[in-house]
């Protein structure tokens, strides 16, 4: 992890504030152009809610989907949509885990790291999962591997969320594989989807039944 | 001790069957006949079942759900139903099975809900990470929709509803009622004050009722089955099934439906098939991380909720994390304190620092710099945090780090001795060992 100033963990702690500076006020539709396709999706959500803040994740989230990351450009487009400032957009989006506020490679694997699955080996996981994803010493990983709390399936842990997709049990051997997948755009490891899993309660099923499909059509 | 093939299903039955997330599926098996049975009823009577079946709230508080609906005031104005689907309990997955499988039982669930507490808009806050769930929901919520069982005058009851999925975007205190309700407006996700309670003034300050996936998702059986033969399950004060998530070190991690009750031994070791060969259970959580901690001699404690809480811990979220003998008391707590701190909103002292102290003095024992008196300091912090907070975010780290520091003061004293002699030989390299292993939280 990065450290600035003073040994902080907080971005931006070490620059200095420009007093001068009026707050960004609410972007002109007139002279902010947004995609057409990211306008109308943020505008259906705008429409679900009794107020148009509540759409403020979803539209965020619709707007990392396009451009990678909520960069000051994605924050401005959502603002002007919304008519909300960019400023309480930001508040919003350094709030949450799943929002990136900075420029990210394009694929993600979140691997668990929370009680259930570090006790099944996901330290050990995580580690080769970074050095995989990092093609050579000091150069940056062209994947977004990043260590996450819990993802809500220890029953496969240690586990990783790639893309959404959750897989697992993962062993260091599936590591490879698994970037590849996710390199090539491909359905990743098919037989480890979670999507794919039973039940474990021997009671549940009467009969047997066959395991679930795998999602990305494989 | 129940018997496996004596075990109730409610919840879980024939959950694997291909196609129980689509409308026709669930139709066929009797899906939505307990909302028409519901809406020919009056709100009062339906609400005389919830009170009669007893349920408590599948969350994590265990609050009466009868109860919580009999809070919201009658009268016209705009009240809310928002189901909590954000589970980020750290061993907590039963409802992303529930969601991924048999969504319609929830949306049916929901609807008998909101019908008996007269709320028109309903909203379920999914955490963001359950992508695959949230789709089968969208999917769903569709289906019914077309049905006639969403919308305006549903089956010619009189009774509207709209639904929206709403996903989160990955943060636990979202998981907090009235931190989610700030969530679901837009804004970052901090706990408010209460009073007042969500029941007089939540979502857009409006009466709003807030219940747990599974405690909806039972509710279709209990109409079904009626609110006293439902409270005939289980043992008095928890009545009826429950969903157990067992995960850790168990060979057969999962979720299993229980009746509340029965011994914990009986889930961890007939369930789950207990630790891997060779290896004792050290201490386990018994409803999620945030409970406090229970050791091998307490898994003869009947699991539900008044025999836990006598047993000084929780039945929580209901997610049993087993921790095996291999594996140092003082990692567990790392980890557990570490997810805190990451978690902590930030909005109350005593839980943004208290987590971030609990964090660095269980650093200083790993690297040989505390004394003994450092544990003293640590278990006087979790005291200091527990009832001095908007919501039970440090709480929630204080009670199982207190109760690590309590029941297993012993190895922690030896960790600390151990490393403070190996630290005598490279005190420096400890240090800086600690350092980094404070950064790799956010890495």
């Amino acid at each position: 992890m990065r450290r600035f100033e003073h040994g902080s963990r907080v971005p931006g702690w070490d620059q200095p504030a420009d007093l001068e500076k009026d707050p960004a006020e609410i972007p002109d539709a007139a002279t902010t152009p947004v995609p057409e396709d990211l306008r109308a999706e943020i505008e259906s959500h705008m429409a679900k809610y009794p107020d148009r803040r509540s759409a403020t994740l979803p539209a965020l989230a619709a707007a990392q989907r396009v451009h990678g990351w909520c960069s000051p450009e994605a924050l401005e487009q959502v603002a002007c949509v919304m008519r909300v400032t960019p400023a309480y957009l930001d508040s919003v989006a350094t709030f949450y885990d799943m929002l990136e506020t900075s420029p990210v490679p394009r694929h993600s694997v979140y691997v668990c790291t929370n009680i259930s699955c570090s006790l099944c080996g996901a330290d050990e996981l995580y580690a080769a999962m970074r050095e995989a994803a990092t093609p050579g010493a000091g150069a940056e990983p062209d994947v977004n591997v990043r260590a996450f709390e819990c993802l809500g399936a220890c029953d496969i842990a240690p586990m990783a969320s790639v893309d959404g997709v959750y897989v697992g049990p993962l062993s260091l051997e599936d590591v490879p594989q698994l970037l590849e997948d996710v390199r090539a755009g491909r359905p990743v490891l098919p037989e480890k989807q979670l999507a794919r899993r039973l039940v474990a309660d021997p009671n549940a099923n009467s009969r047997e039944f066959p395991p679930h499909p795998a999602e990305g059509g494989a | 001790m129940v018997a496996a093939a004596e075990t109730p299903i409610l919840l879980f039955t024939d959950i694997d069957e291909p196609g129980l997330n689509t409308l026709e599926v669930y139709e066929r098996r009797g899906g939505y006949q307990s909302l028409r049975r519901a809406l020919a009823m009056t709100p009062e009577e339906v609400l005389e079942q919830l009170k009669a079946s007893g349920i408590r709230g599948r969350g994590g508080a265990g609050f009466s759900m009868g109860t919580k609906v009999s809070f919201l005031p009658k009268g016209s104005m705009d009240k809310y139903l928002v189901c909590n689907a954000d589970e980020s309990e750290p061993g907590t997955f039963k409802d992303r099975e529930l969601m991924q499988k048999t969504p319609h039982t929830l949306i049916e669930g929901l609807i008998i809900a909101s019908y008996a507490a007269g709320t028109n808009r309903s909203f379920i806050y999914i955490r963001g990470e359950y992508e695959l769930q949230a789709d089968m929901l969208d999917a769903a919520l569709h289906e019914a929709r077309s049905a006639g069982f969403l919308g305006e005058n549903i089956l010619d009851s009189g009774h509207s509803l709209s639904l929206v999925v709403h996903r989160g975007a990955g943060a636990y205190i979202c998981g907090e009622e009235t931190g989610l309700l700030d969530s679901l407006e837009g804004k970052r996700g901090n706990p408010r004050l209460k009073p007042p309670f969500p029941a007089l003034q939540g979502l857009y300050q409006g009466p709003t009722l807030i219940n747990n996936v599974e405690t909806l998702a039972t509710v279709p059986a209990i109409i079904r089955m009626g609110g006293e033969e439902y409270a005939k399950l289980g043992v008095e004060t928890s009545t009826g099934t429950k969903l157990v998530s067992v995960s850790g070190h168990v060979q057969r991690p999962g979720n299993y439906e229980i009746e509340l009750g029965i011994p914990s031994r009986e889930i961890i070791y007939g369930l789950a098939g207990g630790p891997p060969e060779g290896r004792e259970v050290k201490c386990w959580f018994p409803g999620g991380s945030s409970s406090p901690v229970l050791k091998a001699e307490d898994l003869d404690v009947p699991y539900d909720f008044n025999s836990l809480a006598q047993a000084g811990t929780m039945l929580g979220s209901g997610a049993i994390i087993v921790v095996d003998d291999s594996t140092p008391i003082l990692d567990v707590a790392m980890k557990v304190a570490k997810f805190y701190r990451h978690e902590s909103c930030g909005k109350c002292t005593p839980c943004r620092e208290g987590t971030n102290w609990t964090v660095k003095m269980l650093e200083r024992i790993d690297a040989g710099e505390a004394t003994p008196m450092d544990l003293e300091i640590m278990a006087s912090v979790q005291e200091h945090i527990i009832g001095n907070c908007l919501c039970v975010l440090g709480d929630a780290m204080a009670m199982p780090i207190g109760s690590i520091i309590a029941k297993f003061k012993d190895e922690l004293e030896a960790h600390m001795e151990a490393a403070r002699l190996r630290g005598g030989l490279n005190g420096a390299a400890a240090s800086e060992t600690a350092l980094a292993a404070q950064g790799a939280l956010d890495a």
